[in-house]
């Protein structure tokens, strides 16, 4: 018969493999921390030096001598977009090669198809609302969508996202409605509340 | 050697297919590249534990076409699932009584 300790370890083999295999576990924390900067720098960018703070739904840029068009803000949006995004993909990777994981095993797939769905249909919605003339909306619904995102991709990955996705979903809802604080709204979600996520994911997991 | 304890399964004494078991117990179903992101083996190591695992009924494969490339998706079947757990339940219970 084998002895005990050989129990507990088929047991935790059983139970890590388990987990492994449901979920993409290299999700890097820090990569969080810097989507935070990222979004907070841009946040910055476009109230201070483009002078864009919507306080009505249907607002429109240019109203003061200093601002800027809607096209230069989205460009400083794209922008945080594709840091946050690339900075996510290569510290994640390199936390699987450290941790002799395969990045894009099945769990990466089902976590990337559950995150793009509702994105897509959220960027779509809002160039809908580009077309429109309904700016003030614009910063809420991202929001709204990377929140049902997140909290859709929970499943696949730390449970954490879960919660997080429910934080942006309720700052989004509230940008909506305080449509004047749409913009900084949209700076506490996708800054300070990733900021303080990837700290807390770099301190729990990744020590 | 038979099975020395109710509910231990021979076939799991391979850590591969241990490994194998719980994977599969998880997911709905999964394909042969899939699968071996998951371990460090050879492919005709992995394929042959695979088969073991086939032959005692705990596991199942479901042919498909992907485009004309053809894809075999293995997933666990009921009696797989339940030896699974029992094998689990007994390992806990073993740990308990020795402690």
């Amino acid at each position: 018969m084998k002895d005990y300790r050989e129990y507990i370890q088929d047991i935790s083999e059983m139970r890590s493999m388990m987990e492994r295999s449901s979920k993409f576990l290299s999700l890097s924390g820090l990569s969080g921390v810097m989507a935070g900067v990222y979004a907070l720098a841009g946040a910055i960018v476009v109230y201070r030096f483009f002078d864009f703070n919507p306080n009505r739904i249907s607002y429109s840029t240019g109203e003061s001598v200093s601002s800027q068009p809607l096209w230069q803000v989205l460009l400083v949006a794209i922008l945080v977009l594709l840091l946050s995004v690339s900075t996510a993909y290569f510290l994640s990777r390199q936390k699987a090669t450290k941790s002799g994981e395969k990045f894009w095993n099945s769990t990466a797939k089902l976590l990337v198809t559950n995150l793009t769905i509702p994105l897509i249909a959220g960027g779509l919605l809002i160039l809908i609302f580009i077309a429109k003339g309904l700016v003030g909306f614009i910063a809420p619904f991202t929001l709204i969508f990377y929140g049902i995102a997140i909290f859709n991709a929970g499943k696949f990955t730390y449970e954490e996202m879960k919660s997080l996705g429910i934080i942006e979903i309720v700052l989004g809802l509230a940008g909506c409605y305080f449509v004047e604080l749409g913009l900084l709204f949209w700076a506490i979600g996708f800054g300070v509340v990733h900021i303080i996520y990837g700290i807390y994911m770099h301190y729990r997991y990744e020590r | 050697m038979k099975i020395v304890i109710d509910g231990l399964h021979k076939v799991f004494e391979s850590r591969i297919r241990l490994g194998l078991m719980s994977v599969l117990a998880v997911n709905q179903s999964l394909d042969f590249n899939s699968l071996k992101d998951y371990f460090d083996v050879t492919d005709g190591n992995l394929a042959s534990n695979i088969k073991a695992l086939e032959k005692e009924g705990f596991v199942d494969v479901k042919k498909t076409f992907i485009g004309k490339k053809p894809n075999t998706k293995y997933f666990i079947t009921k009696k797989g699932k339940k030896a699974f757990d029992d094998h689990l339940k007994t390992l806990e219970q073993l740990i308990k009584a020795q402690k």
